[in-house]
This record gives structure tokens, C-alpha cells and sequence, in this order.
């Protein structure tokens, strides 16, 4: 499977070297080159520093048509964005995002993500230790809905942005891992990958 | 109207303060304190000093009952997700939103972002205008930001040049109307032959930009200019 993970924590790390290990086609975004430090040395993956809400950049990623999306920043809102972008601009298969608001994580999951609450999850798990009663917070949602959508439905999200000048539209952001992190963090983009400006 | 402005910056404050001023009911949300306490001095106490982001408070904000949500806060991804939980959990009739990154309108509008506004795309329009441009000059998004009037200038190289709008495959839902030839409109007829210099205005559904650019403008070969 092509797993795309956005944000690379001590969660977003953890399952990056699981599922690498497992064999899986690891794709690993974060903001911050220094965050790459929490995989192995022996992680194969790509790791592509760059900002997960930004479409290009996990197109460049190589994030299209991904079978899994995860979304593990430690900021809401952009998992949101990054998860509804998988889902809704780049085809993503199966993509949850980590939200730990639960107004917010109940309210996405009836518009079509899946959410994960560690609100809900960590007071539930201190509640079951102790023995006390669990909460009615949510934990990890599946989505119960689907966003009901904009004006033009039918017509699909336009992936082709409305037309720039070429001076500001088509700037790369993605960059790769530098080369202090794990000597196997491959680079940013497969050299065979063509980037956006060269549509033409 | 009850008018809940989530985003304590430049842009937030004279909104909110405009609107107090016209006599709207206003209620603004800024998470950082002492930014909200400033504001608060200045505009009175409709100010709430908390994360509009998070649902507990945008319930206490009374967002249940508000007329307008207007996300404006530097960050496109904090303003996406205000507008969705206005609109889908609090079932707010009007949400708009400032988008800083333009390529994210296509996204919000899809989300079922009522309005968007977004400075650098307005920036880019004004500079635009100056500038020859090989692409679709966006004049204005009408409606809800369904339809958009569009004008093309009609180099050399445009294949419309010498051909008139009935020979031209113009894409439905959209209309060719006038033409502004040596700075004087005219009406633009199916058999008006358009001429080198032309800038041609249509209005139309974003849909039918590609189509609408490669009968106008041609192929993007100028797509390197930058």
C-alpha cells in the first residue's frame, strides 16, 4: 500500500517505521527537516519536508492516489485541510485525521473523515484503568457522512488551479530531507517525477 | 444582523468596528488575551477572548444564532474550518472566508464555503491589469463565486483573430458579450470578426476556463515567461 503520513511525530514516526518495516510504500511530510530525526536510520521511505495543507507540495510528495492518509500534526485545522485535500483533490483511499477538539473530530467525522480524538482516547483509557465510568467522548470515529458540498457538487473539486502568473504560481515549496537525517531518507521528489511547471 | 467576526487582526478589527458602526450585532473571537483585551478596550466588551476554531467556544459565541460567520484570520486552514463548523454544525446561513493561498479556493468553495475573499488574488488582478499577460485576466467572481467575468486580450497567436464567436467551440454555460476594441465596447455578436488587440469579455462558469482559454488565448507556450 502507498501510505502518505503528514506530520512526523513521535505518532506520525512511530507508524512510519511500522509500516516501512511491514514493506509498505512510506511517505513521510513535516514542516520541519528536524522532525525527520525520529525515523531510523534504516527507514526507506521518502521523507519531503513542506507544508502538508499545500496541495503541490504533496503532489509532489507523490502523495496522489494514496491507499492511506494520515494526518498528525499537532495543529487540528490543518489536519483537516491536508485530510479533506486527500480525500477530496488527490484520491486518497482510506484517510483519517488526527483531531483532538471532539466538538471538532465528531463534527468531521459525519462530513466524511475519519477522526482520531486523543482527547477521548487518553480520558477513556484513564477512566478504564481506574475503573471508572468512560466518557462519551469520541476516540477514533469512521466516517458517518459526506461533506454536503458546495455549489458545484457534480462538477468535482477543479484540481487545476485558476491561472497565475508564472512569476508566483508555480513555485516549489517541497524540498527535500537534508542530508543530516537518516542517510536511507530518500529525496523529495523521484527524479523521474515530472514537476508542475513542466506541464507545458 | 448578527454578525461573529472570528480573527482579532487588522483585518477583524476595522470589520468588526464597521459593523458595530452600521448598527450590526457583532461578537468577535481572538485567541490571543492580551490582543483581545486591546480590542476590547478600544471596540467594548463584544469581544471573546478564545479560540474560534474550537467548537465549546464557538457554541458560547452563539454562533448557533448568527446571520454571518466571517473567518478572517491569517491562516487559510483556521478559516476553512470555522466556516465548516458554522455552516455544518451550527448551521450558520452565511459563511465567508479569507483565503490567503489562492489555490485554495477551489477546495473551500467545493467544501460549501459560501464566500471567499482573497487579497492576493485582488493584488494579483490589479497587477494584472497592467502587465501583458498571456492568460485569462479574472475580473470579478459573480454570484456566489460561481460565475466569473473574464476578459481576454487577443494577441498574436490567439486562434480567435480573424474568426467570429459562431465559428469559435465556446463551452456551455458560458457567454462571450462585448468586445473593447481602441478602448470603446461594443456588443459582441455571434458573426463579429475579432481582430489582434481585442480584448474580449465573457462571463462563465470556472469549469469552462481551459476550453475558453484555448479558443482565446491558444495553447500556454508562454508558460515560461517567469
Amino acid at each position: 500500500m502507498k501510505i502518505v503520513i503528514v506530520g512526523c511525530g513521535r505518532v506520525g514516526a512511530s507508524l512510519a517505521e511500522v509500516y516501512d518495516t511491514a514493506g509498505h510504500e512510506v511517505i513521510v511530510v513535516d514542516s520541519v527537516t528536524s522532525a525527520f530525526d525520529r525515523l531510523p536510520s534504516t527507514f526507506g521511505g521518502s521523507a519531503i519536508r513542506g507544508d502538508g495543507t499545500d496541495e503541490d507540495v504533496l503532489r509532489r510528495a507523490g502523495a496522489d492516489g494514496a491507499d492511506v492518509f494520515l494526518a498528525l500534526t499537532e495543529g487540528d485545522n490543518r489536519n483537516v485541510m491536508a485530510a479533506q485535500l486527500a480525500n477530496e483533490a488527490l484520491g486518497a483511499g482510506r484517510v483519517i485525521a488526527k483531531i483532538n477538539d471532539p466538538v471538532r473530530a465528531t463534527a468531521y467525522a459525519e462530513l466524511g473523515i475519519a477522526t482520531l480524538c486523543r482527547t477521548g482516547l487518553m480520558m477513556d483509557a484513564v477512566a478504564e484503568y481506574l475503573g471508572l465510568p468512560k466518557t462519551d467522548l469520541p476516540g477514533m470515529l469512521a466516517p458517518t457522512g459526506h461533506h454536503p458540498g458546495g455549489h458545484h457538487d457534480d462538477a468535482g473539486l477543479r484540481t487545476t488551479p485558476l491561472p497565475l502568473p508564472n512569476s508566483l504560481g508555480g513555485a516549489a515549496v517541497a524540498s527535500s530531507a537534508s542530508p543530516a537525517s537518516p542517510s536511507s531518507v530518500s529525496s523529495a521528489v523521484p527524479a523521474s517525477q515530472p514537476t508542475a511547471t513542466q506541464e507545458v | 444582523m448578527f454578525v461573529l467576526v472570528v480573527g482579532g487582526g487588522k483585518v477583524g478589527y476595522y470589520l468588526a468596528k464597521e459593523l458595530i458602526e452600521s448598527g450590526h450585532e457583532v461578537a468577535l473571537m481572538e485567541k490571543d488575551r492580551s490582543r483581545a483585551r486591546q480590542i476590547a478596550e478600544e471596540i467594548g466588551s463584544i469581544v471573546i477572548a478564545h479560540d474560534g476554531c474550537e467548537g465549546k467556544y464557538l457554541a458560547q459565541a452563539g454562533s448557533n444564532r448568527a446571520d454571518v460567520v466571517a473567518a478572517v484570520t491569517g491562516d487559510d486552514e483556521d478559516n476553512l474550518v470555522i466556516c465548516q463548523m458554522a455552516k455544518h454544525h451550527f448551521d450558520v446561513p452565511r459563511t465567508i472566508a479569507r483565503v490567503n493561498n489562492p489555490k485554495n479556493e477551489a477546495l473551500f468553495r467545493h467544501l460549501g464555503v459560501d464566500e471567499l475573499i482573497s487579497p492576493t488574488r485582488m493584488i494579483l488582478g490589479s497587477i494584472e491589469q497592467d502587465i501583458p499577460v498571456h492568460e485569462l485576466l479574472h475580473l470579478a467572481a459573480l454570484g456566489e463565486g460561481e460565475l466569473e467575468l473574464i476578459e481576454a486580450h487577443l494577441q498574436s497567436g490567439s486562434p480567435a483573430i480573424g474568426r467570429a464567436p459562431k465559428d469559435l467551440s465556446i463551452p456551455d454555460g458560458c457567454s462571450l458579450f462585448a468586445v473593447i476594441r481602441d478602448g470603446v465596447a461594443t456588443p459582441l455578436r455571434p458573426d463579429t470578426v475579432m481582430l489582434e488587440g481585442d480584448k474580449v469579455i465573457a462571463i462563465g462558469k470556472q469549469e469552462c476556463q481551459d476550453l475558453l482559454h484555448e479558443q482565446l488565448i491558444g495553447e500556454p507556450e508562454e508558460a515560461h515567461a517567469g
